[in-house]
């Protein structure tokens, strides 16, 4: 293996790639552009959910409830209704998702036998809003019994008897539970997968539709050494795309970074390795350049975006496909990440994804080198 | 008129030819999309079942075993590891090895039996703060029944006259449409929304940029066919690619997944049509845009990408910030998932639907005008 022919392939790869707009535009635009949208538009946490009330009874009590409700960051009460179709109707349009119905004998219950229920019809077909939306919601009518519960006590002046178990609920690692801390991380990796993996499918399918690559093997360069040199610029793209996306992330998004930067640049040049070394094998295996990046496109985006845990929780599949995301390059790093950015862990934590990705890296490189032969017999 | 026809018809009879003979291109169009369909149906899920659960129990009574047992028997968590120190416990959390741990501090039953407060400790790992944020509520819920229950019969064995006690409200939660909250249900109709983009604007804007590309554009620019007819000719195969996809995971998603179907085929059916016409749109305009399938592909992605994000496919478009959610308005796939879920779960028809469908029919026509336009344009 020598150096001066890997720089020879190296140097002739980086002026096809600056000659070659589409190229740099994308590995430079696509991550700005996947880190603007996917930072703003992947959220889950929910705010201001458009809210009806039917309000039953109308007294100063079940007023008092739904002012609890506008109160609340969670909910946005649009509308009063008068009847159970109404309710209906709303929820079909999409004016609300949530309708609070406080029964006629709501304040009578309560001054009677201190006991009593609200319904809180919700719209289900998003479930995840669903569930949210119902446990602040729990929360809201929560607080509302306790300041009943605290203005009785008051007007009959005994003290207030407290609820048998108070929970004391500590957070850690995104102590605020922001989704965006929780999703950003994750998109680092996919934003990397996908541009390492389209650049470098391109780069020896390329030379085979136009017919360089007899020239290029009528030269002394060994398989070796045209994989490393055609893979080194890329992988300057790629650190270089791996530090756009930090930037976005640290600066624009605010995720807390508790992690070294050593951890984050090993790990990350680990990885690239991987995703360049599918590219590339991609590119061997498919002669034409279509459809190599078509295959590159297929095999990145659907796995990474769902197997790869970065907003999936991978303990909520079934076995089957909790075995398919093994094979999901992106999970071990989106294990890495998280673990960087949240928890702050170093290498010695997070000894097993790092060892994946290593065999992942060799594996491919074998079987790179191999089809390449292959291709040439 | 039926010279028209005839004229569409031919180049209809050829696509659908090099269709039949690019065995590749076959494969493309069956694999995919029933592979997405069931990843999606199986993987994409925001539910928060079976919790990895640490507890540490340092009071050893009666009660702190009965609260336990209450989070032991709902399937929303899972003890994995019984821990004997509280350093032990912020271990598992700090390991990964448990997502929730719970601490009960030595004193817990005599506070209970006194009649006040006592504390319940919750570590929760909070890296996935939706699933987190959905556990915690799970807890709340166990924790106030338990604790309700246990007032109750407190003040009852204790003070019978007043045994009124606590003013307790309940909420009575009526998940409509899913009442069982089931993320399938929600996932899998909205796959026939995004695979039908995916791969209608994919097919066509190839088709039409490869004949650019090999030159028989040209060839066929010189034969009496009029431009409108070419691209009539090109874009009817790719429609019905559409509506066969569209049937496909309709199918998929109703026998194998079970989701139900409670509204109108042919509510659905009229949303697909006028949802194809902006599909093929922009696949058309793309191939305006580009003169190699190379840089057709990475048009397609950028303009597939966004309007895939924008489209509330899977994370609400409610919780974007303003700016994002005024774009989403010109996103067709927006409107085509709120016909989807409509129809599928809700089973409403057009006196609720009509303005998605307006919409829909609004950007496909302002699209399918600009991008012949274009087409023309790019042909001199």
């Amino acid at each position: 293996m020598k150096a001066r022919r890997i720089s020879a392939i190296a140097i002739k790869e980086v002026l096809q790639v600056w000659r070659d707009p589409r190229s740099l535009m994308m590995a430079l635009l696509v991550p700005v552009m996947q880190m603007l949208l996917l930072g703003y538009g992947v959220n889950l946490d929910i705010a201001h959910i458009p809210t009806c009330a039917y309000d039953e009874e109308a007294s100063p009590d079940s007023i008092d409830l739904l002012k609890h409700f506008q109160a609340s960051r969670y909910f946005h009460l649009v509308a009063n209704l008068g009847s159970e179709r109404q309710i209906a109707d709303a929820i079909d349009r999409g004016r609300c998702k949530l309708a609070i119905v406080i029964p006629a004998d709501f304040s009578r219950e309560i001054a009677m036998t201190r006991h009593a229920s609200v319904q809180a019809i919700v719209d289900a077909t998003d479930d995840n809003t669903a569930t949210l939306a119902t446990a602040y919601a729990r929360a809201v009518v929560q607080g509302y019994a306790n300041d009943v519960q605290a203005d009785l006590a008051l007007r009959l002046a005994q003290a207030p008897a407290p609820a048998a178990i108070a929970e004391q609920s500590r957070v850690w690692f995104n102590e605020d539970l922001d989704s965006r801390n929780f999703i950003i991380p994750g998109v680092v990796a996919l934003v990397l997968a996908l541009v390492g993996a389209q650049l470098t499918s391109l780069t020896i399918s390329r030379e085979w539709e136009r017919g360089t690559m007899e020239l290029l093997l009528s030269t002394p360069v060994t398989p070796m050494e045209l994989m490393i040199g055609k893979l080194l610029p890329y992988f300057a793209i790629g650190l270089v795309d791996a530090g756009i996306c930090l930037g976005f992330a640290l600066f624009l998004f605010a995720v807390p970074f508790r992690g070294a930067f050593a951890t984050l640049l090993f790990t990350t040049s680990l990885f690239l390795i991987v995703v360049l070394g599918i590219g590339y094998l991609l590119s061997v295996l498919i002669p034409s350049q279509i459809g190599a990046s078509q295959m590159a496109m297929f095999a990145t985006i659907m796995p990474i975006s769902l197997l790869s845990g970065y907003a999936f929780p991978i303990d909520q599949m079934p076995a089957a496909i909790q075995a398919l995301t093994y094979i999901v390059h992106a999970r071990y790093y989106v294990t890495i990440l998280k673990a960087i950015f949240l928890k702050g862990s170093g290498v010695a934590a997070l000894w097993a994804p790092i060892a994946a990705l290593m065999v992942y890296a060799a594996v491919v490189a074998l079987l790179a080198a191999r089809a390449f032969r292959r291709q040439l017999a | 008129m039926s010279e028209l026809l005839h004229r569409i018809a031919q180049i209809l009879v050829k696509e659908l030819l090099e269709l039949r003979r690019d065995r590749w291109a076959r494969f493309r169009l069956i694999v995919p999309p029933i592979v997405q369909v069931l990843v999606f149906g199986y993987a994409a899920t925001f539910e928060v079942f079976g919790v990895s659960t640490t507890v540490l129990d340092l009071d050893h009574s009666q009660e702190s075993r009965a609260l336990i047992a209450s989070f032991e028997d709902s399937s929303r968590f899972k003890v994995v590891r019984v821990a004997t120190t509280q350093q032990d416990a912020e271990g598992t959390i700090d390991r990964s090895q448990a997502a929730i741990a719970l601490v009960i501090h030595p004193g817990f039953a005599q506070l209970l039996r006194k009649g006040q407060s006592a504390p319940l400790q919750i570590l929760v790992d909070g890296t996935n703060s939706n699933s987190a944020l959905i556990a915690l509520g799970y807890a709340d819920a166990i924790v106030s029944t338990f604790s309700q229950a246990y007032q109750s019969d407190f003040l009852y064995r204790t003070q019978p006259a007043s045994a009124a006690g606590r003013v307790e409200i309940a909420l009575d939660d009526r998940p409509w449409y899913n009442a069982s909250l089931n993320s399938r249900w929600f996932f899998v109709p909205g796959v026939i929304a995004t695979l039908t983009l995916v791969m209608v604007v994919n097919l066509t804007a190839f088709a039409i940029v490869r004949e650019r590309e090999v030159g028989t554009l040209e060839q066929i620019m010189v034969t009496p066919i009029r431009p409108f007819e070419f691209v009539a000719g090109k874009t009817i195969p790719f429609f019905l690619v559409g509506l066969a996809l569209v049937s496909i995971i309709t199918l998929v998603g109703t026998l194998w997944f079970e989701v139900p179907f409670r509204g109108n085929p042919l509510v659905l059916l009229l949303g697909t049509i006028v949802y194809l016409l902006s599909t093929l749109a922009v696949g058309l305009a793309i191939s305006t845009l580009c003169r190699t399938q190379q840089q057709a592909f990475a048009t397609n992605f950028f303009f597939v990408n966004p309007m895939f994000t924008l489209s509330g496919f899977s994370f609400p478009i409610a919780s974007m910030p303003p700016v994002m959610q005024w774009l989403t308005y010109l996103d067709p796939v927006r409107y085509f998932l709120v016909i989807i879920r409509a129809t599928f779960l809700k089973g409403v028809g057009l006196e609720i639907l009509w303005p998605q469908l307006l919409a829909l029919l609004a950007i496909g026509g302002g699209l399918m005008s600009l991008a012949v336009l274009r087409f023309r344009k790019s042909l001199d």
